[in-house]
């Protein structure tokens, strides 16, 4: 299950599970149900924004009630993963399926009450901390009209989830970069999907804000049943709040498994050229890297 | 979670004006109104006024003055300026563009060309000159649309091939005007912008696409609050991103447009006041919107009761009194936003 995956220039190779053992515990027969196919599942998918191939007949499955992280080096892939679950890119072989369903034959609003995708931070917009977590519920309003009861109720879950209903009335231009990642996490929230996406969720937040963030990503997955995948650079977060990791190079995946499974494999010192220093303290586990 | 830091250090949002912002401005509106009706060369009282508005004994001269004189300017000011306020408020949101506005970008030229190559091939349609501007704007908003689709377009791009669309379209109309100097009675008062000489006749067709446009607008104002979170989140929140961006400017070309079928080109409204509103109450389209409507049909009717009553007895076109207050706005604009924000 933890095996890296071997690509294939002729044939899409077998897909990499990363199972979680949360979902192989549930005692839910709807979640067992649901747990019994992918939340995410890439099928042979190739893709390209020029002549060259980008991404190259990539296989992949995250299962439900894990975090699991994306890394690798520039330029393999992580984003347009993300872009192609979310069907802002559309593959040219190949298929992503959300639920078992293919993304592609789902309607814009559908897709988005399966998969809650946070785009790489761009320029904050202007508004407050609950405008913004109140256009999470935009694939729910057939018009766009007045929030419902139940949208409000969502909202207000989600505020106080994310730990910032305190913050409701505040301008989200000034906030500091956790405070307002938190809120944007908070708007994934209020899609009230099973599966969260983060694309880079810590890029640009101080060293305090990047922990805060990993925190509620884990509360998440643990109080709230969340399924996170996200795309992620710094490899110490990584390894210290993911259950699984899938390791990608040049637009495919070369390693997955469980983190322990997957830094014995050395797959990621060979993907970055580095070496990994593991350290135990009263605190937790941390890892240093340093060039190979 | 650790405790959230900086709470003192963050402002609270414009929200809490709302309610005052609303009952001041529609306030402010009735009273500009008011003086609309009564102020001019010729007097009105506001008995006059109020026993004509509530049925009552008027005289036949004071009434001939309100029916024929005053209400078609004021009704003509109050649709002018609303709509040009909310086509510039949904512009500015749509192309994320703080200097973008109907008469910026080009649109307002676009409508007014259309109107008067109309006027001039059929000059007795009546029903033509407001489809003439919807398609002139609808025209010019989808040129400027594929301008700023390009990956590397900065905002200041947009704002310049706007004034290079308005100085071409500007070229043409001043070419109708000179070979065919009958195509628009007035039409040096349209080229400024000017309500002076409208007619109930002339309001009909406008009124109703300004009406229409106005409901579409505040349907669908909260689109405009999606598409504010980047196109990647809007996408990713359900939302078919470029469809909407084309169908909201659509939406303002259609308001730009039949204000500028009765009224010229009138420019800045839809510049200066969404920004005043978002100052007073933040940046919410569901309130800057029909906030927006309701400043700048107010905007309009006091800058046409100056532009009467400034220079009285002459009169100058309220097009030309705008211009003096939204030219060193957006000067203002361009000086606030310089630093790298319109790259």
């Amino acid at each position: 299950m933890s095996s890296p995956v071997i690509p294939s220039e002729r044939a899409a190779p077998p897909p990499v599970i990363l199972s979680g053992a949360r979902s192989a515990e549930s005692k839910d027969p709807a979640r067992r149900r649901r747990d019994q196919v992918p939340a995410i599942e890439l099928r042979g998918v190739s893709f390209s924004y020029g002549k060259e191939p980008f991404i190259e007949k990539l296989s992949a499955a995250f299962l439900h009630g894990t975090v699991t992280s994306i890394v690798g080096p520039n330029g393999c892939g992580k984003s347009t993963m993300v872009k192609l679950v979310d069907g802002l890119l559309r593959p040219q072989a190949g298929e992503v399926r959300v639920d078992g369903v293919p993304t592609l034959s789902m309607k814009a609003k559908e897709r988005a009450r399966r998969v809650a995708v946070l785009a790489q931070a761009g320029r904050p917009p202007a508004m407050t901390v609950e405008a913004l977590v109140a256009c999470g519920r935009y694939p729910y309003q057939a018009h766009q009209g007045k929030l419902s009861r139940e949208d409000r109720e969502q909202v207000e879950r989600a505020l106080e989830l994310a730990g910032i209903a305190g913050f409701r009335a505040h301008e989200l231009r000034r906030l500091s970069g956790g405070e307002r990642q938190r809120a944007f996490i908070a708007m994934t929230l209020a899609q009230d999907t099973d599966l969260i996406v983060l694309d880079e969720p810590t890029t640009y937040l101080d060293i305090r804000a990047c922990h805060e963030t990993m925190e509620l990503v884990r509360r998440l997955n643990e109080e709230a049943g969340k399924t996170v995948v996200m795309v992620i650079h710094d490899l110490d977060l990584a390894l210290r709040y993911s259950d699984r990791l899938l390791v990608m190079e040049r637009g495919r995946a070369t390693a997955a498994g469980a983190v322990a499974e997957v830094l014995d494999a050395g797959a990621i010192e060979r993907a970055f050229g580095v070496s990994i220093r593991p350290h135990v303290a009263a605190e937790g586990r941390a890892y240093t890297l340093f060039p190979a | 979670m650790p405790a959230i830091e900086h709470e003192k250090a963050v402002r609270r949002d414009g929200s809490s004006r709302v309610p005052l912002a609303v009952v001041v401005s529609i306030a402010v509106l009735a009273a500009v109104t008011a003086a609309g009706f009564l102020v001019g060369s010729s007097s009105v009282s506001l008995g006059d006024l109020v026993a004509w508005a509530t049925g009552g004994d008027v005289s036949a001269a004071a009434k001939s003055i309100l029916v024929n004189v005053r209400l078609p300017r004021v009704l003509a000011a109050l649709l002018a300026g609303g709509a040009l306020a909310v086509a510039g408020a949904i512009i500015q949101a749509v192309l994320d563009n703080p200097l973008a506005s109907p008469n910026i970008i080009g649109i307002n030229s676009g409508a007014g060309l259309f109107v008067l190559v109309a006027a001039s091939v059929f000059p007795s349609a009546l029903w033509l000159p407001p489809l003439a501007a919807f398609l002139g704007a609808l025209v010019t908003a989808l040129v400027i649309f594929g301008i700023s689709l390009g990956a590397s377009t900065s905002r200041l791009t947009v704002v310049l091939a706007g004034i290079a669309i308005t100085t071409v379209f500007g070229a043409g109309m001043n070419t109708i005007l000179i070979v065919n100097p009958d195509a628009y009675i007035g039409s040096s008062a349209f080229l400024v912008g000017g309500l002076a000489g409208v007619l109930m006749d002339d309001l009909l067709w406008p009124a109703a696409y300004i009406a229409a446009g106005l409901a579409v607008a505040l349907l669908a104002e909260g689109k405009l609050n999606i598409m504010a979170l980047g196109d990647d989140t809007a996408h990713a929140l359900g939302m078919n991103v470029g469809a909407c961006r084309l169908a909201m400017l659509g939406l303002a070309a259609v308001l730009a447009g039949a204000a500028v079928s009765f009224a010229g080109l009138l420019g800045f409204a839809g510049l200066i006041i969404p920004h005043l509103v978002r100052f007073f109450v933040g940046h919410d389209n569901r309130i800057v919107l029909p906030l927006s409507a309701v400043a700048g049909a107010a905007f309009v009717v006091v800058c046409d009761l100056l532009a009467r009553v400034l220079f009285a007895p002459y009169e100058v076109p309220v097009g030309i009194l705008m211009a003096f207050l939204g030219g060193p706005f957006f000067i203002y604009l361009i000086l606030k936003n310089r630093r790298g924000s319109l790259e």
